[in-house]
């Protein structure tokens, strides 16, 4: 999937993944896309409560190479 | 309308220093409208400096230890600090963040933080050793938040 910006969360334990990619939204544009990176295991859960929340929406999310990726379209 | 998180923050260790830091940096990530009243112990997590925010084995059976350690042993000089010292590595391996990283994402996204009047002066602390960007009320500055607010939690 083509994306506008990556943010690198690999290594960060809850909250920071959520609330790092919310900071790496905040520049970005209505429509827009963010590929977020993430290799704590609720970020799974988590990035779905946060897209749900705050209207961004959750276009795509899986694994690679070991990472969780999501990528969200900035509302 | 944008939601409220009303959040009471009475301890002064570093377990029960964390909840209130992360569910108010959360909140605000999400777009909700925070504020958290620092009271009692709570207000330890105003300071500058929070280098005194310890964690204890002694009286918390539920901590995990890396060897099995005596209540006679616990409460040895030192132990509290040597504690605090390996929680902390603990956290910074597991990408856990710092409570002064935790409290400046909350403060740059705008959760607002009260200190309770009456403790500050009941302990005589200093406000100078507080950060800035803090408001100081009593219980009556709390009710008219946390009647307004969604989500209300005593930490």
């Amino acid at each position: 999937m083509n994306f506008d910006k990556e943010y690198d969360a690999s290594g960060l334990s809850c909250p920071l993944p959520i609330v790092k990619t919310k900071k790496a939204l905040a520049d970005m544009t209505t429509g827009q896309v963010l590929k977020v990176v993430a290799t704590d295991p609720g970020s799974v859960c988590d990035m779905a409560a946060f897209a749900e929340q705050t209207g961004n929406a959750l276009l795509e999310q899986g694994e690679e190479a070991g990472k969780f990726v999501f990528f969200l379209k900035k509302a | 309308m944008t939601k409220k998180m009303a959040l009471i923050a009475t301890k002064g260790t570093l377990d029960m220093a964390y909840p209130p830091f992360i569910l108010g940096s959360t909140a605000a990530a999400l777009g909700w409208d925070v504020q958290i009243f620092f009271t009692f112990y709570g207000l330890q997590l105003l300071r500058k400096d929070l280098s005194d925010v310890k964690i204890s084995p002694l009286a918390n059976p539920a901590m995990p230890m890396p060897v099995p350690m005596p209540v006679m042993v616990q409460m040895l000089p030192g132990m509290e600090s040597m504690a605090t010292m390996m929680m902390k590595q603990k956290m910074k391996s597991k990408g856990v963040a710092s409570l002064e990283e935790l409290r400046d994402l909350c403060l740059e996204a705008e959760v607002k933080f009260v200190a309770c009047q009456m403790t500050v002066d009941l302990f005589e602390f200093s406000k100078a050793d507080f950060i800035e960007n803090v408001e100081y009320g009593g219980a009556a500055t709390f009710m008219k938040f946390a009647g307004e607010s969604d989500v209300c939690l005593f930490i």
